[in-house]
C-alpha cells in the first residue's frame, strides 16, 4: 500500500522530466557528409590570395581530395589516381635522364620556393627539399625521416653503369616517381615535382644523377 | 630594473643562439633546445610579453576607456586562471566556438570599443595585434602547469572538432601537403626538427601545449594563430584569415587531442 503511494508520484515526476526533454529536442548531430561539406566551406572561407600563393591552390584534384582523411581511398579510387598520374608523366627530351649530381645536391639541399613570401613561381626559384624528408648523401647529417633513406639509392638497386640497358627500368621508375609520385602510391606524401611544376626537366635530371650516378656521393 | 632584466635576457639569448648553432652538428635540435630552455628558465624573454599582457588586461583602454577585467574567457567574467587549457570552447553570447585570440578580440570590441575587423587584418607583431599576443601570453602563463581539458559537451564544440580534423587532413597546394603530412606519425622529423604527432596527445608541453612561445631564431613571440599561419605558409597554402573558423577548428582538434597534456606555455622554441 505504502509502496504504491510512492511509486505514483515518482512516475508522474519522471513523465514531466521526459516531457520537458521532448519539448526542447537536441538537433541531430550532423552526418559525416554534412561535416565534410562544412569543412570544405570553412577552408574556402578561411584563405585569401597572398603574393604568389593564390586561393586556386585549395581547389583539390582527385589525388588531393581522396587523400584528405585518416582513411585510405578505396582500391578503385586509388587505381584511378595512379592511372591518371602515370598518364601525366613527361619523359625527358632526348632521353636526357641523368644530369650533374653536383647540381642535384644543391637542389636536394634547397627547401626554397612557392610560399607566399617567395617572389617567383619559376622552377629556377625552387628547391627539391629532398633533405627535409630523406637521408640522401652521408655527408649531410641534417636530414628528415618522413621518407625512406635514399643513401646508396643507385648502388642498392644494382646500377653500375647508367648507360647500360639493365639500368633503364630503375631509371624510368625513378623519373616517374619524381615527376608524379602518385604513379606508384595514390596517397604518397611526396610532392609531384614535375607534374605540379615545382622542378623542370633539367632540375629533375640533376636530382636523378644524385641518386643514380655511381660517381655521386649517394652511391659511395 | 626592467631594462636591466631585458638587456641581460637579450645578451643571454644572443649567446645561446650562437652556442646552439655551433652545437647543431653534434646534437639533435631537441637536445639543444632542451638545453637552452633549461638555461633560460629564469629568463625566458616571453616574460616581457607576459608583463605587458598583464598590464594590458587591467589598463583602461580603447574608445570606451575600460579595462578587460570583465572579459569572460569561458570560466566567468574576469576569471583568467585555468581558462587557457579549456580553449577553444563554445560561447553562448557569440553563439560561436572561439579560441583565446578570437575571444580576446571579442572582448576588446565589446568592452573597449575596438574595431574587431581592423585588429584581425593587422599584421602579427604590430599595433593591437601585438597586444592580443601579449594578452594571450599572459593568460596562458596563468594556466601554466595545468592540464588541457577542452569542453566537448556542446554540439558546436563537437562540430568544431570534426571540422578541425578535416582541415588537418586537407591536402592542397603545389606540394600536396596537409598538416597531417608532417604531424600524424610518431617520431618523425624535418631535417633535425622533431615533429609532434598532433592526431593524439603528443605529451606534456609538446605541440598545442607549448604555444604561445618565444622563438629564439627570430626573437618574436608567437601566438597559436601565428604558429598556424606559418604552418600554412610552409604548406604552400594561400593566407589563412586570422581567427577564421578553420584555424579555430584546428585549435579545437589539437586541443581536444592534447587532453591531459600539461601546458608549459609560454615555451621557448628554436
Amino acid at each position: 500500500m505504502r509502496k504504491k503511494f510512492i511509486t505514483i508520484p515518482l512516475a508522474a515526476v519522471s513523465a514531466t522530466v521526459l516531457l520537458a526533454a521532448c519539448a526542447t529536442p537536441e538537433p541531430p548531430a550532423p552526418s559525416a557528409a554534412e561535416l565534410d561539406a562544412a569543412a570544405v566551406q570553412a577552408v574556402r572561407a578561411a584563405f585569401r590570395d597572398q603574393g604568389i600563393a593564390k586561393v586556386d591552390r585549395i581547389q583539390q584534384d582527385l589525388g588531393q581530395s581522396a587523400c584528405s582523411s585518416d582513411k585510405e581511398p578505396s582500391e578503385a579510387v586509388a587505381a584511378k589516381i595512379m592511372d591518371e598520374a602515370k598518364a601525366t608523366v613527361k619523359w625527358p627530351t632526348g632521353g636526357a635522364y641523368i644530369g650533374d649530381w653536383r647540381e642535384g645536391e644543391k637542389i636536394a639541399q634547397s627547401g626554397r620556393g612557392l610560399t607566399w613570401t617567395d617572389r617567383s613561381t619559376a622552377t629556377s626559384a625552387n628547391g627539391g627539399s629532398c633533405y627535409n624528408c630523406h637521408q640522401v648523401s652521408k655527408e649531410e647529417v641534417s636530414y628528415g625521416t618522413i621518407g625512406p633513406s635514399l643513401y646508396n639509392y643507385g648502388k642498392n638497386r644494382g646500377v653500375q653503369d647508367i648507360t647500360a640497358p639493365t639500368a633503364a627500368p630503375i631509371i624510368q621508375y625513378t623519373w616517374q616517381k619524381i615527376w608524379n609520385s602518385k604513379t606508384y602510391n595514390a596517397c604518397s606524401n611526396m610532392p609531384r615535382f614535375g607534374h605540379m611544376g615545382i622542378l623542370d626537366e633539367k632540375q629533375i635530371a640533376h636530382v636523378m644523377a644524385l641518386l643514380l650516378d655511381p660517381n655521386s656521393p649517394v652511391n659511395k | 630594473m626592467k631594462k636591466l632584466h631585458r638587456a641581460r635576457t637579450v645578451v643571454a639569448v644572443a649567446a645561446l643562439a650562437a652556442m646552439a648553432s655551433a652545437m647543431a652538428q653534434q646534437k639533435s635540435a631537441s637536445d639543444g633546445i632542451a638545453e637552452y630552455r633549461k638555461m633560460l628558465e629564469d629568463g625566458n624573454p616571453a616574460e616581457l610579453f607576459e608583463m605587458k599582457g598583464q598590464e594590458l588586461w587591467s589598463q583602461k583602454r580603447g574608445p570606451k576607456n575600460v579595462s578587460l577585467e570583465q572579459c569572460d574567457l569561458g570560466k566567468g567574467k574576469g576569471v583568467v586562471k585555468g581558462a587557457f587549457v579549456e580553449l577553444p570552447r563554445f560561447f553562448a553570447d557569440t553563439g560561436m566556438v572561439q579560441d583565446l585570440e578570437s575571444r580576446l578580440v571579442h572582448c576588446m570590441a565589446t568592452l573597449q570599443g575596438f574595431d574587431p575587423a581592423e585588429i584581425a587584418k593587422t599584421p602579427f607583431g604590430r599595433g593591437e595585434m601585438a597586444n592580443v599576443t601579449a594578452l594571450a601570453t599572459w593568460i596562458a602563463t596563468e594556466s601554466r602547469g595545468l592540464r588541457f581539458n577542452l569542453p566537448q559537451g556542446h554540439p558546436e564544440e563537437k562540430k568544431s572538432y570534426e571540422i578541425g580534423k578535416r582541415v588537418f587532413f586537407f591536402r592542397g597546394g603545389p606540394m600536396d601537403f596537409s598538416c597531417a603530412s608532417c604531424h600524424s606519425v610518431d617520431g618523425q622529423r624535418i631535417r633535425l626538427q622533431d615533429l609532434p604527432n598532433l592526431t593524439k596527445n603528443p605529451g606534456d608541453g609538446v605541440g598545442f601545449a607549448a604555444w604561445p612561445a618565444y622563438r629564439v631564431s627570430n626573437g618574436q613571440m608567437w601566438s597559436m594563430q601565428l604558429r598556424l599561419n606559418d604552418c600554412f605558409r610552409q604548406q604552400r597554402f594561400p593566407y589563412p584569415g586570422f581567427a577564421s573558423e578553420a584555424t579555430i577548428a584546428l585549435g579545437t582538434y589539437m586541443g581536444v587531442n592534447a587532453k591531459g597534456a600539461q601546458s608549459i606555455a609560454p615555451a621557448i622554441k628554436r
